[in-house]
């Protein structure tokens, strides 16, 4: 009763104005906060906060080139440069605000091989020191960088899945029990790839800048990739009528596992060509031939949905490159564009990926009668976790 | 021990290739080039070692491409008007006080000290929030000579409690000691206190002082120290006399030190040579007051030098172009430079060298 009078004015006000009205205040308190000096409140407690990360060192001949970023809330100077206790005229540094980054050349005669520890002092005597732990020219990134990238990329990643998917008509011949041991192996496998992913994620993370969040930046990336993927999926059910009355088509499935596989490929990758490029990587037969063992089995749990139908040779191939492919274009930005704060976004989607094709696979294990797991899907768990560790031990990049 | 181990750590090459960076070297002419290169070929070991690592291969910096030694970023110079002391006038600025004659007829020397807190720029760009005696790092180079009456006034303007404590023969009240003397007025000197310190000077030599309160090793690295020089009664030689003192500062506080210098602004003299007379004596007082490191040491190129440890001796132990100095160890250089050139001197301490503690002689 009394709402109603007292409503009356608001009526004529439209409701985006409404929506708006806040946010314009918010706008003026800001303005006559800043307008008075804060008042109320001192300067700081205390003295600066120098925090300086070491984003990505580069090496040419005669030249190390550090970037750095200002992970801390006050700006930094950078005013001078030491090479294993030795101070050397440089380009770059100076003042670096909040958030900000520079990059910082140094000429020095460095060695192959040997270490070097660089510390930047700042205006205030704090340092900041970076570690090269053994040196080695950074690849240039050219035609023929990128194309041994690529090759590497196909090498672990579109050859093995490719290979892996060859079981198709093998699958085609045996029995529902050991294709629901081979889901059962899929959704194994992929669990480890997901907590190998995570882990790594967060050692990126806690190695790059936390200005951007680090740690919560694989958390981040994890949400963000579930989330899409989940309205990928929930598309694609409601396009495919008959996919919805048999809950769900065996392409589909297959679609989702190749897409997981996918992003963590393209964390694969990633590590790969960072490692190559900061020449902690020996491109042995040894490190291809053990990535293909790995990932052969990718290829086996995109194609175990698919024991029951027939699908095209073009489609089987496209799952194939989605799955296998990243690889190829993890290689090329971790050797390229290596930045701890994207790489560890990325694994974090790599994770979140995996998370909803777990979630997607985990009815189709259970025992469709009793619909708990059996022996053969708890078999299936194990062996796929098992396998994925032994052979995660034949590399590592 | 431990200050063994954190210097560990520290290692590094030396390579005196290069001549001076930026406006440094507009006083040197060609004639002047062609004298660094014998100098050059007393020291070849260094030199080419640092060669061999830059110049095999497709590394390096072959010459021509980048810095030939060690070096603060180029363009950049310390504000010595701000930091109220040059390292180009201390070396020269020997603070005799003020003299009077007692009845007795000797002469009553005095000074007067102020202790304060005051940053200073160490490399260019850097601050270090040093304690300062009369507002400069060293402090003052209190010069006096055998047999007088000194007396030196302490007054403490810094935020913390000092002392002056001499390297010297005294009584215990007037050692600068927290603890003695404190019923006498003396000992520990609190902020805003002051003290009257009153000895002879004796025995003459190269001495020092410096603060004496707890913490100690932050105390004296915090930059309370200088040095105390007693003349012979007969005097010594005539002679271009330079003070040095080298030091260094730990300004991240890690109980280790970033920038090594000779009186406090890394590579000064390499960027601003000392100038010298061809021929002429010259003697340097040389101190080592660097915390944190157990030695330090003082390398002339190209020429020898006689050397006094502790200066108290007429006779010069040993002809030498190295001379390594512990903790609070200090001694007197004598060189004559025959030849027109730079000649550079650094610790042969060379990881200090190529954080800041090298500089050249130009002899002209």
């Amino acid at each position: 009763m009394e709402a109603g009078p007292r409503s009356q004015p608001l009526s004529r006000v439209p409701s985006w104005a409404l929506g708006v009205a806040p946010l314009v205040l918010l706008a003026a308190a800001a303005a006559l906060f800043f307008g008075l000096g804060a008042p109320g409140l001192d300067e700081r407690n205390g003295v600066p906060v120098e925090e300086l990360a070491v984003e990505r060192t580069v090496l040419r001949p005669g030249e190390i080139e550090m970037t750095v970023r200002n992970d801390g809330p006050d700006p930094v100077r950078v005013e001078q440069v030491s090479v294993n206790d030795s101070y050397r005229p440089f380009a770059g540094g100076g003042e670096i605000g909040r958030l900000g980054s520079s990059t910082i050349s140094v000429p020095y005669p460095w060695v192959e091989g040997e270490a070097y520890e660089l510390f930047l002092l700042t205006s205030t005597g704090a340092t900041v020191t970076a570690t090269i732990d053994a040196a080695a020219e950074t690849p240039s990134v050219d035609a023929g960088f990128l194309g041994l990238m690529g090759l590497l990329g196909i090498y672990v990643g579109v050859i093995p899945v490719a290979i892996g998917m060859i079981w198709l008509p093998f699958l085609r011949r045996v029995g529902a029990g050991l294709i629901r041991g081979l889901l059962a192996f899929t959704v194994g496998l992929l669990a480890f790839l997901g907590l190998d992913a995570l882990l790594e994620g967060l050692e990126v993370a806690g190695s790059g800048p936390q200005a951007f969040g680090g740690a919560a930046l694989v958390i981040v990336g994890a949400a963000v990739a579930y989330l899409a993927l989940a309205g990928v999926d929930a598309r694609m059910r409601a396009r495919t009528e008959r996919a919805r009355r048999e809950g769900g088509s065996p392409m589909h499935m297959a679609t989702l596992i190749a897409t997981g596989i996918g992003l963590h490929n393209l964390g694969e990758g990633l590590a790969i060509g960072s490692s190559y490029a900061a020449g902690a990587l020996a491109l042995g037969a040894f490190l291809v031939v053990g990535f293909a063992i790995h990932n052969t089995t990718e290829g086996l749990a995109i194609v175990a949905p698919l024991a029951d139908s027939k699908p095209r040779p073009a489609r089987l191939i496209g799952l194939g490159l989605l799955a296998g492919a990243p690889a190829v274009l993890g290689a090329w930005l971790g050797a390229s564009a290596y930045n701890p704060s994207l790489v560890a976004f990325l694994f974090g989607c790599g994770i979140g990926a995996i998370a909803q094709v777990v979630v997607q696979l985990a009815p189709s294990v259970r025992d469709r009668v009793a619909g708990r797991l059996d022996g053969t899907a708890v078999a299936g768990l194990l062996a796929g976790v098992a396998v994925m560790y032994a052979t995660g031990l034949l590399v590592s990049a | 021990v431990e200050a063994s181990n954190r210097a560990a750590p520290k290692r590094g090459r030396l390579s005196r290739r290069r001549l001076l960076a930026g406006g440094a070297i507009a006083g040197a002419s060609l004639p002047l080039l062609h004298e660094l290169i014998p100098h050059e070929g007393l020291h070849g070991g260094g030199s080419a070692t640092a060669e061999a690592a830059g110049g095999h291969g497709s590394h390096g910096g072959p010459a021509g491409h980048g810095p030939l030694h060690a070096d603060f970023r180029d363009g950049a110079d310390v504000d010595h008007v701000a930091n109220g002391f040059d390292p180009s006038e201390i070396l020269r600025d020997f603070d005799e006080g003020r003299t009077t004659r007692l009845p007795s007829g000797r002469i009553l020397r005095e000074w007067d000290i102020v202790a304060s807190d005051k940053e200073i720029e160490v490399a260019p760009g850097v601050k270090y929030a040093a304690w300062t005696y009369n507002g400069r790092v060293p402090g003052p180079t209190l010069r006096c000579r055998e047999g007088e009456r000194l007396r030196i006034r302490l007054v403490n303007g810094s935020d913390h409690p000092h002392t002056l404590h001499f390297h010297g023969v005294h009584s215990a009240f007037m050692d600068g000691m927290p603890g003695i003397g404190e019923n006498r007025g003396g000992g520990q000197i609190e902020p805003g206190g002051s003290f009257v310190y009153e000895f002879d000077a004796e025995p003459f030599g190269v001495h020092l002082y410096h603060c004496h309160v707890a913490p100690l090793a932050a105390h004296i690295a915090k930059g309370l120290y200088g040095l105390f020089v007693i003349d012979p009664a007969g005097g010594r030689e005539e002679a271009d006399e330079l003070a040095m003192v080298m030091n260094a500062f730990d300004t991240n506080f890690d109980f280790a030190n970033e920038v090594y210098a000779v009186n406090s602004v890394g590579f000064h003299y390499q960027r601003h040579p000392i100038q010298i007379r061809r021929d002429e004596l010259v003697r340097i007082y040389l101190a080592n007051l660097t915390e944190y490191d157990p030695v330090n040491s003082f390398h002339v190129h190209g020429n020898f030098f006689h050397h006094y440890p502790t200066g108290t001796s007429p006779e010069p132990i040993e002809f030498t172009d190295i001379v390594v100095q512990g903790q609070a160890q200090r001694g007197m250089l004598e060189m004559r430079f025959a030849k027109p050139g730079l000649y550079m001197f650094h610790a042969h301490v060379t990881e200090f060298a190529e954080l800041g503690w090298s500089g050249f002689f130009e002899v002209s």
